[in-house]
């Protein structure tokens, strides 16, 4: 595995994490999963502290792989209110870069931007930086860790982060 | 008044109605203002934020800029965030540690006590101007009980002790946690703003009437994990629990846990691992405060309103949460997570992630939370029409009253409503 993925160009990367995008904002969480290994996690740091340990510092979110499942499981139920209806949203993935390679695993950094639609709420942007563990797989690429920065001081009118950003 | 009163309270009559106008109507929020949060104590933080001289955090309390901090003697002072010269902002970091302040703008500078010491050009001024009068103005009151300091526009207001009034004994409850008496605000702040009035969120967050429809998510997650949600018989929750009025406006639901708390019940969510790590905790607390208080302690969820816009919610975590409104229908809410000073690594991170299963922004119930307010505050646009809420729940009953009863939302609502129709001084 390692040596394969000392051989993963960029635009393979690209293309898994514009494919991972696109399962989001169709709301295929049960796909998205798949893109996942067994040990994944997905953190949201609070905004003050984005460079923080969620052991030691209180963050938006901090799943592990049980919660990032129950959490879809959540998400996919009528009473999961502020995602009934659910948000519409779009997501724009740039600056992808690989950063390392190690032990067959890749670090890797991307800008984003999703924006999200919802009725009777105004538009909320959401903008800031993707870090991500990727190993390589039989299967393809999969995520290993994905950690979601975002830029703006506070959350402030960008209100919840109810949906999987 | 053609609008009618704000509340209509006939215990006589086991009535209790709301005016809507006073979630809806720009006056009322503009009336608040003059009537309640100058006249109030309001959070201001935690002493544990700043801890060493010179240490500051700067944040708005009651809609001023304040830098909190340390002076050079290792006190925490209030300080008004505005130069003495021409106003400009004399701090613009939220956060750090400094030698003292500095206007960029003339570039007047002040030490850590807030004393002008520097003033470019000083010679132009008339010999009237003396620099030990333009010292950084301090909030006219500023008091602390038991680590949690609050600020008073109000230079005659009572004494942040009598103020509190019940709520004390709540807070002991949470800072009896502490082996050593310290709980400390953990790093990291969950900023949010619900396009809502700021009541609805005194009103959410000690509502346990809500939980099971609006957090029917929550209690699944929960019963996934091997938690038991059944509600037992003639109750709507998994556990007992009651509504207090704590006096002044400040009110508590009670409950009997079933949810978890880091100190100290365990759950099935905690893992196996931390049994014993949970159950040295616990036995701390019966060695410390005896059997019977830490009981209380640890087997109790609290959800405390302290009047007018704090909560301190202890139950699967602590959370400290305070909100101010920007606008009659949207607030901005300051979220913090509360712990014992001395918790081990590990204890600290099952705290952290227990606050995460439900309370925040990316939480497992507070985002239905905020969706259930902005719901509310999109129905309040036909206040004119449909004048009236109803919040007699429990008004039945004689003794106690449940915390899926409104007693407690009565209380506050008692408290500002006398406080918006009192006399007030000319």
């Amino acid at each position: 595995m390692s040596a394969r993925a000392n051989t993963i160009t960029r635009a393979e990367v690209e293309d898994f994490l514009y494919a991972e995008a696109a399962l989001l904002d169709d709301w295929r969480l049960d796909d998205w999963l798949g893109l996942l290994t067994d040990d994944a996690t997905y953190q949201i740091p609070s905004n003050d502290r984005p460079d923080s340990d969620p052991r030691t510092a209180l963050f938006t979110i901090a799943d592990d792989m049980d919660r990032i499942r129950a959490r879809v499981k959540r998400l996919k139920d009528v009473n999961a209110h502020a995602e009934s209806p659910r948000s519409r949203t779009r997501r724009m993935i740039a600056n992808v870069r690989i950063l390392d390679v190690t032990d067959g695993a890749l670090t890797v950094t991307a800008n984003f931007v999703v924006n999200r639609f919802r009725r009777g709420s105004p538009t909320r942007e959401y903008v800031g930086h993707y870090r991500y563990t990727l190993v390589t797989t039989p299967d393809g690429l999969r995520i290993r860790s994905r950690r979601a920065v975002l830029d703006a001081a506070e959350l402030g009118e960008l209100g919840a982060v109810s949906f999987i950003l | 008044m053609t609008q009618g009163p704000y509340i209509i309270d006939d215990r006589a009559a086991q009535t209790f109605r709301l005016n809507r106008r006073t979630l809806a109507d720009p006056a009322v929020l503009d009336e608040e203002r003059r009537r309640i949060f100058e006249h109030a104590w309001i959070y201001a933080g935690h002493e544990s934020e700043v801890r060493a001289p010179g240490d500051f955090r700067t944040r708005d309390v009651c809609g001023r800029p304040v830098i909190f901090c340390r002076d050079g003697a290792g006190g925490v002072r209030l300080f008004l965030n505005t130069c003495r010269h021409r106003a400009a902002l004399v701090c613009r970091e939220r956060e750090g540690n400094c030698s003292g302040y500095y206007c960029f703008y003339h570039g007047w500078t002040y030490d850590r006590d807030g004393r002008l010491v520097g003033v470019p050009g000083e010679d132009s001024y008339p010999a009237h101007f003396d620099r030990s009068k333009f010292g950084l103005m301090e909030v006219p009151c500023a008091e602390n009980y038991r680590g949690f300091w609050f600020a008073s526009f109000d230079p005659d207001i009572q004494p942040l002790h009598g103020w509190l009034a019940g709520a004390k004994e709540y807070i002991d409850l949470v800072v009896d946690q502490s082996p050593s008496g310290r709980m400390e605000i953990i790093q990291g702040t969950q900023e949010y703003d619900i396009r809502a009035n700021w009541k609805l969120l005194v009103e959410n967050s000690f509502d346990d009437y809500h939980l099971a429809s609006t957090h029917a998510t929550w209690l699944g997650y929960m019963k996934d994990a091997g938690v038991n949600i059944r509600p037992p018989k003639g109750l709507l929750l998994p556990a007992h629990g009651v509504g207090r009025d704590l006096g002044n406006g400040h009110a508590v639901i009670d409950n009997t846990n079933f949810r978890g708390r880091p100190v100290a019940a365990w759950i099935s969510i905690y893992g196996e691992d931390a049994k014993r790590e949970i159950d040295a905790i616990r036995e701390e607390l019966i060695q410390r405060l005896g059997p019977e208080r830490a009981a209380r302690v640890a087997g109790t969820n609290r959800n405390l309103v302290i009047f007018p816009n704090l909560v301190i919610n202890d139950g699967s975590s602590v959370t400290v949460r305070a909100f101010w409104p920007l606008a009659v229908d949207h607030m901005r809410v300051t979220a913090f997570a509360l712990g014992p000073a001395e918790e081990s690594e590990s204890a600290r991170a099952r705290r952290l992630d227990s606050f995460l299963t439900f309370y925040g922004p990316g939480g497992f119930a507070t985002p239905d939370d905020v969706e259930a307010l902005e719901a509310v505050q999109a129905g309040l646009a036909t206040w004119r029409e449909v004048p009236w809420s109803e919040m007699s729940r429990g008004m039945n009953k004689t003794g106690e009253q449940l915390n899926t009863d409104e007693l407690h939302l009565r209380t506050f609502w008692r408290r500002w409503n006398a406080m918006m129709t009192a006399e007030l001084d000319a």
